[in-house]
This record gives structure tokens, sequence and C-alpha cells, in this order.
């Protein structure tokens, strides 16, 4: 299965993937309506020492084979969809127990107080990872290992 | 695939009995599955039900697996049936009748404890619940309205998270405690009072350091002298595993069912999982019961497993809670060793922005979040590993610049 992963060599530490994360995941059209003064939500972020120099990564969900996120959700809300760990908003009550396990550090709240994780981009408009296809020294790579 | 002549009972139809219907069909596709219900419901979210009274929860999605999770799986399912006894080879149901099997899973949870109070008797049937159930959500839910005045009995997390249920749709509520502090399993005294001090500007009335003498109908005579009128009494002062199946065919029994880490009792052929069950802790050295949602599911797992011939270990259980009331968040994980005991604490923030972390022998073995509680599972894989800390640089935790760039490479860049 394809999943996202960082190359730390070549991240610049531009926080770029998380605009388009956000972007992506807004159901807006518009970059600058989606994003424009407002609290950003994206569901990677990155990581890395201080300035521009130095080493910076990207982090996201890194969809395990056996994920304890899923098997901690007390609302069955997360579930896995062809090796994909996905999230059922309606269901998530945002009782955290999810990052309280998940050792990645890839779940967050969203806005609405409902965890929300990188479903690889399949679940809104864009098809395959917005953070990937914007990143601009091709650090983050979409791909099979 | 050959025809598998397994049979398997399991004895219990909550989150551990879906780990276990899980695990056995990872192994063996074939071989037949009793669940053994006493309550007459699917498998549902429990910890759902003050979500459930609160609002943010609908009935219908209170299920755990989508509604054809047993047909799919291959299971029959006794709704309103018991077991009795466990005799080698067989469960007998109460019933009368008896059913033959090759592997037994024991997931019987846990039962409300009901400390003997005078005069609980004379508490009006209906006016008095217990807080673990759906149907004891649905009983409350039945009996209360907006004048309604509610007592609960233990300020721990069923009791509050109860409470919180029914903010705004209740008159009012009062919460009392022996314990000085609320949620005083979890958190220690400062933390605690940073709870008191968010129930208590919500509205939650909270008695702490005391304890009913009696009952008098609905009047409750504290040992402080006051007395409480209440219309609905919610009694949630702890619970006790339903171990008495085991303890009773000779199987070893301690505060639960005492297993290995292949979820094994002393009996043969009889595996134990989830609230019922006494595993090993890694935090603290020892055996306890960890009545906790995701122990459950991961001992109901390999319980099964096990059963259907594999073999899975679960030998990294922690005690580990995420509780947010009124919509303060806090995480707990592990031991909490006092200086005493040979424990350093590192403290950082003040009031509902407060971390400690618990240090022993040169690893994390506990921590208390209040308020920012990201990325906190980094924290959590510390203990369960037991990560020796000067492998890495705690103070840049959660960021995983804490951790060495091979580390940070077998993390993230391959499959995991």
């Amino acid at each position: 299965m394809k999943r996202v992963y960082v190359n730390e060599e070549w991240c610049l530490g531009c926080h770029l993937c998380e605009y388009n994360c956000a972007f992506a995941n807004s159901g807006e059209r518009d970059m600058a309506k989606a994003l424009k003064g407002k609290k950003i939500f994206p569901r990677i972020s990155v990581d890395g020492e201080e300035g521009n120099s130095g080493i910076h990564f990207a982090v996201s969900c890194r969809h395990c084979t056996d994920p304890l996120c899923v098997k901690s959700c007390i609302s069955g809300a997360l579930h896995i969809e062809d090796g994909r760990v996905c999230i059922d908003h309606d269901r998530c009550v945002g009782c955290l127990s999810c990052v309280l396990v998940c050792p990645y550090g890839a779940l967050s709240v969203s806005g609405s107080g409902a965890v929300q994780k990188c479903e690889l981009c399949l679940e809104n408009s864009c098809g395959e990872p917005a953070c990937v296809t914007g990143c601009p020294n091709r650090a983050i790579v979409y791909e099979e290992r | 695939m050959s025809e598998s002549r397994n049979s398997y009972v399991i004895i219990g139809n909550g989150i551990a009995a879906a780990g276990c219907i899980e695990g056995i069909r990872s192994a063996d596709r074939e071989g037949k599955i009793t669940v053994v219900s006493k309550e007459r419901h699917p498998v549902y979210c429990r910890p759902l039900i003050s979500y459930y009274l609160e609002g943010k929860s609908k009935l219908e999605n209170i299920g755990y697996r989508p509604d054809d999770f047993y047909e799919k799986n291959g299971c029959e399912v006794l709704y309103g049936e018991s077991a009795v006894k466990l005799e080698p080879g067989r469960v007998l149901l109460s019933d009368g009748s008896a059913l033959e099997c090759t592997a037994v899973c024991v997931a019987t949870g846990s039962s409300p404890f009901l400390p003997p109070t005078q005069g609980y008797e004379t508490v009006p049937e209906g006016r008095r619940f217990s807080f673990l159930t759906l149907d004891d959500a649905l009983a409350i839910e039945r009996a209360a309205d907006g004048n309604s005045r509610v007592l609960i009995i233990g300020a721990g997390l069923i009791g509050l998270k109860c409470a919180e249920g029914l903010h705004g749709r209740v008159g009012s509520i009062c919460v009392c405690d022996l314990a000085p502090g609320v949620l005083s399993s979890i958190l220690d005294a400062e933390t605690s009072e940073v709870f008191r001090r968010c129930l208590e500007s919500n509205g939650i009335e909270l008695m702490l350091a005391d304890s009913v003498e009696r009952f008098d109908g609905q009047t409750a005579v504290m040992r402080s002298g006051r007395t409480v009128e209440f219309d609905l009494l919610v009694t949630a002062v702890g619970v006790r595993a339903n171990s008495a199946l085991v303890a009773d065919a000779g199987g070893e029994v301690g505060r639960g069912i005492v297993v290995d880490d292949h979820m094994r009792t002393s009996l043969d052929g009889v595996y134990a999982a989830g609230d019922c069950a006494e595993g090993y802790d890694v935090s603290l050295g020892a055996r306890r019961v960890l009545a906790l949602l995701p122990n459950a599911y991961m001992q109901g797992h390999a319980a099964g497993v096990n059963m259907a011939g594999g073999d899975e270990c679960f030998d990294c259980a922690i005690p580990m809670n995420s509780i947010g009331l009124f919509g303060l968040h806090v995480m707990t994980a592990g031991s909490y060793p006092t200086e005493a005991e040979g424990g350093t604490v590192l403290r950082e923030g003040e009031g509902e922005n407060l971390r400690k972390f618990f240090v022993k022998d040169g690893r994390l073995v506990g921590y208390i979040l209040v308020g920012d509680v990201s990325r906190a599972g980094v924290f959590t894989a510390l203990i369960r590993e037991r990560t020796p800390l000067d492998t890495l640089d705690f103070g840049l935790l959660p960021s995983f610049m804490a951790f060495s760039a091979e580390n940070r490479r077998k993390k993230f860049g391959g499959v995991v």
C-alpha cells in the first residue's frame, strides 16, 4: 500500500504541507478563502530545529498495519479501510483516547472538537495527498515501501 | 482451507468479546463461535453512555461494530443468557443447556459495587441506579426531568462522566466521595484540585471526604451530619470483576481472573479478557485489573488468536486514561512513584495547563497531563516500551527531534 513518507534530508521546514493539507480538507475551492485569517488545523505537522537551517521533517499518520488508535477508539469512529486508517467524524466524541496511544503523535483535535487525521486525501477532492503534490523540494513522497 | 474442528464459546458480549471474535477469525475462519450475552444488545461502546445522556452520541451510533458484525463473523449470539458453570470442555447455561467447546473466553466484565449502607432499600426502586450499562443510562434518562435533584455517590471517572452527561438536563447535581479529592484513583492532589475547581465552576456541588451514613427514602444522611434530598441516586463507587465462574471451577483468582501474557487462566482451555481479568501491568511490575477499553480489546484479541491455535502475546499493558470534563482534558498513564519509592517528578506549567512526568530508574513510568494533551501518545509509548531516557533528549518532547536520526528513520522511513 502507498503511504506518505518524508525524507528529512530534503525537508526545508517551509510548512507549506500544513497549509496545503488544511486547504485540501477545508472543502473550499479558494485557498485564500479557506485559510486567510483563520486558525488552521492541518493533519500533518513539521517538526524540527528553530529557524530555516537545520533538520526538519513532516509528521503525519503512518497508517500502521496494527494501529493502536483503532483498537483504543471508544466510539468505533476509527476503522481500517483497505489498509488506510480512517475516521468517521460523526461518531467521534472527542475523548482523545487515540491521542493518548498514538506513538507518532499523528492524531489531533479539529476545529469542531472531533479528532482529525491524515486519510491520504482520498476522502476529499484531491484524490492524492496534497502535502506530497505541493512539496516544493519533493521531500514528502507517496509511495510503496 | 480445511474445515476447522474447533468451537469457541465467549462468555460476555462487550469490547473484549468483540476483540476475541476478531482475534479468532484472524486465525480460524471456520470454527463455530457462540457468544453468551447477558445484555440484550449487540456489542456497544460502553463509555458512550455518558455522551448519549449529554446528547453527543446518538443511540443508532452507539454500536461498536456494524450491524452485520456477528453474521459476517459467523457467530451465534445467545441474548439474555448467562453462563453458570465451567466444566472441562463445556459451559453450562442458566437455561440448563450446555455448550461443548474446544476453548472458552471469559469476558464477563465487572459489576457495580454497592457498599452496604443502612436504609438503601428504602430508596424507591426507579430512583436508584448504577451507571455501567446502556440500560442503566436509558433508565436514568426515563426517570430524570429538568427539576430532578441528582445525588451521585463516587467522584471517580464513572460518577463524574455521569454528572457531565446529566448536566443541563436536570435541576441539580451533587457528587460525594469518601476521598478528599475528585478522580482520586488517577490524579494526584494538585491536579485533582484543578478538576474540583472546574467542576464547581460548572455548577456541580461536591461533598468530598464525606459519605452516606444512611438513607431514609429520598434523603441521604451524611457522616458529616448534612442531609441531602434527592430524586435520583446514582451509585458509582467502583466495580468488582465478575470472576466467580473461574473461581468456582477452581481457577486462580485475585481481584480479577488471573491471566498470563497469552490471556490463559490457570484452567485448561479457559482464557479471560477485559474488566474481569487481572493481567500484568508493566509500569507497576505487578498484576492488576486494568478496566480500560483499549486493554479489553487487546486482551480479547490476544485471547482469540491463542484460542484458535495462533500465538499472540499481550505484554505491554499499562493503566491509561483520557478524560474530558466540561471542556478540560486530562490524560494519565502508568504509575506515580513517590520519592520514597525512588521516583522523581518533572513538572511544567500551572493550573489548567500542567504536565507532570514520573521517572524511576532512568525510565518514564507515568504522567499526568492537564490541558495541552497534544501528542500524549509519544510519552505513553516511552512508558509502554520502557525506553531508557538517556537514549533521547526528553526536554524536546513531544517533538521527534528528541530522538536520534536513526530512531526517526525507523519510525517514519518505512511501514510500521
